[in-house]
């Protein structure tokens, strides 16, 4: 998950199965707690802890899961660029991500 | 096991401050059963120091590794080619373990990822607990296979104190008597005779106290 | 005689012993400590200064001795285990009897936890049992617990404290007992409220002619008011005071409740008075020493008998 951000990420939305109904018994719970724990992360280290959000929906629900994909970009268009971003944007020579 | 807790990322932000390019060590041993100083937390210290420095303007370079065990010398020996290459080593094993780095390489200075805890055992998943604090003289035969140097709040001998509350003790109320513990154990066991026997003052000389301690196995040195 | 002290003789003479406690002030101010003991005198055998009570720092409870003992009352010093080792432990207790303090009372100390420095280290070197032992080694064999030979022993009536109420009940005779073998000569008890608990604990002490190897002085605190029971009985670990005691004086109101306190502890110390196995009582009026005169006269215990 923090991969993910540091490869260039704004936001990171984790979606696992409905709680109670996941295939490996607990994998979504613990799952759950980890997203928690790079959410504290995220807010400690100025990036902002609601760049990470984990969403529960079962294979059936397309819709839905259309909608939670929209209402989190557009939650993270708000909060804007991640301030990695924005510092590799300024620094361009030092980039990891190129052609941004 | 060697228990521990992560420091604050901003205390270790704090202490990095003079470096750009560093090594973060972990280990295999104690710390990575507990979940503190393995591989795994390698990566996610290393990610989110990058993370952290980049987003302040200032990059880190960050080289990963996790050694066997950084409480004996053949697997600190590994780190000898590249050590040189890096300003500062962050080591996320036990005090032991980044203590016997620091001695190993005595010009890269050694940074403490985590606070070391106690010798303890996982009670359940993400809950550690401590169980003996190595006073070089056990006495568990004595009472129920329960230490009252480490259980007891005031490692009372004679416990337990007018503290003791339905089987709290008076530091907290998820805090166990120790005492009640043993006394609960010596009856089931049909042991209580041991703990009516006034005990002799504990030789603290083999603990701490005696001050650092050093064990010599003639046999296999 | 084991230490020649005012208490030891009032006990021995088979007079009905009253103690009492001062706590030394929060600074170097000694008047705290005449004010308060001024309330004291003449009404007690011995007054106890207690040693940083709820770890909470104060005046040295050795200072507070001498101070008491310039005013003619007789000190009983507290020592807790928790702030020195064995080598403090001994040296003050040398100390203390050099400057003719002759009643000791041995005790573990709350946890640093409940005072101003949570963050102090703890001691527990040996614990309030081994410090009843070594004080009698000192005393009795005339060598310290390490062999090495006394320049003169320490002369100390040993106490010690026993809460026949706290958790586990069943073990607390029997920690009597081993208090009585480790060398107590007396033992203050936990506030009693609680008169059933306290008489099953003391018959069962008694059975086993405890009693009579031991001095027991009974413990007792006026309650100023319903809220205090309250507070004391939520918050103090150990203490148990019965929902009837409690609603006896939330039944007064609020001004009267004080007075009603003072009623009640008077005819408990009576009752205490009339019970064998009792040899007296240990009133600790907390912040209210002005009431001791009352509350010792009250129970028809003065004067205090002057035993050569």
């Amino acid at each position: 998950m923090l991969k993910a951000f540091e490869n260039g990420a704004d936001g990171v939305m984790v979606v696992g199965c409905l709680e109670g109904d996941c295939h490996y018994l607990s994998g979504n719970i613990r799952a759950k707690a980890r997203v928690q724990r790079v959410s504290a992360i995220l807010g400690r280290i100025g990036l902002g802890a609601e760049r990470i959000h984990m969403y529960n929906l079962s294979a059936g629900e397309g819709s839905k899961f259309a909608a939670f994909a929209n209402e989190f970009v557009e939650k993270i268009r708000e909060m804007g660029q991640s301030p990695i971003n924005a510092a590799r944007l300024k620094v361009p020579e030092q980039s990891a991500g190129g052609e941004r | 096991m060697i228990t521990g807790t992560p420091k604050p990322i901003e205390e270790i932000l704090e202490m990095l401050e003079p470096y750009d390019k560093i090594i973060v060590a972990g280990c295999y041993g104690c710390v990575t059963v507990c979940r503190v100083g393995g591989e795994k937390e390698v990566q996610v210290l290393a990610s989110t120091l990058r993370l952290a420095r980049e987003a302040a303007g200032r990059k880190i370079t960050i080289k990963e590794i996790s050694l066997e065990r950084q409480c004996d010398p053949e697997y600190i020996e590994q780190m000898r080619g590249y050590v040189q290459d890096y300003q500062a080593v962050l080591s996320i094993a036990c005090g032991a373990g980044i203590q016997f780095l620091a001695e190993k390489y005595t010009t890269t200075p050694l940074l403490p990822g985590i606070n070391t805890g106690f010798l303890g055992v996982t009670e359940r998943q993400g809950e550690w607990a401590e169980r003996c604090q190595g006073c070089g003289d056990c006495v568990l035969h004595l009472t129920g296979g329960i230490c009252p140097v480490t259980r007891c709040a005031k490692s009372l001998f004679h416990g337990p104190c007018g503290g003791s509350v339905q089987g709290h003790c008076e530091v907290g109320k998820d805090v166990p008597c120790g005492w009640q513990l043993i006394i609960d154990r010596l009856k089931a066991l049909d042991q209580m005779d041991n703990y009516t026997k006034l005990k002799p003052y504990k030789g603290w000389n083999t603990s701490r106290d005696g001050g650092p301690r050093r064990i010599v196995r003639e046999d296999m040195i | 005689m084991k230490s020649g002290s005012n208490l030891e003789k009032v006990l021995a003479a088979g007079h009905f012993a009253v103690t009492a406690e001062c706590g030394p002030p929060r600074g170097a101010d000694p008047e705290v400590v005449r004010r308060k003991a001024a309330y004291v005198k003449g009404n007690i055998d011995a007054c106890n200064v207690t040693d940083n009570q709820t770890s909470v720092v104060r005046m040295s409870s050795i200072a507070g001795c001498m101070i008491l003992k310039e005013m003619g009352i007789e000190p009983l010093l507290q020592m807790v285990v928790r702030d020195r080792n064995r080598i403090a432990l001994q040296s003050d207790l040398l100390g203390a009897s050099a400057l003719g303090v002759r009643n000791l009372l041995c005790l573990s100390g709350d946890h640093q936890k409940f005072g101003d420095d949570p963050q102090a280290k703890n001691v527990f070197d040996i614990d309030s049992m081994q410090l009843i032992h070594l004080t009698r080694t000192m005393r009795d064999d005339g060598v310290f617990p390490s062999g090495q030979k006394l320049d003169g022993a320490p002369k100390f009536f040993i106490g010690c404290a026993v809460n026949p109420f706290a958790d586990p009940f069943e073990i607390r005779v029997p920690r009597l007992k081993m208090k009585i073998n480790a060398g107590a000569d007396f033992v203050q008890t936990q506030c009693i409220y609680n008169m059933e608990k306290f008489k099953v604990y003391l018959e069962d002490a008694m059975r086993q002619g405890l009693h009579e190897k031991v001095k027991i002085l009974a413990g007792v605190t006026p309650l100023k008011s319903a809220g205090m029971a309250k507070f004391m009985k939520k918050m103090v670990a150990g203490m148990d005071i019965p929902d009837a005691v409690i609603k006896r004086i939330a039944d007064e109101p609020k001004e009267k409740q004080a007075a009603k306190g003072i009623e009640m502890c008077i005819e408990l110390i009576q009752e205490l008075k009339e019970m064998e196995g009792i040899a007296g009582v240990h009133v600790m009026a907390i912040e209210w020493e002005e009431k001791l005169n009352e509350i010792i006269g009250g129970a028809g215990l003065l004067p205090r008998p002057v035993v050569e």
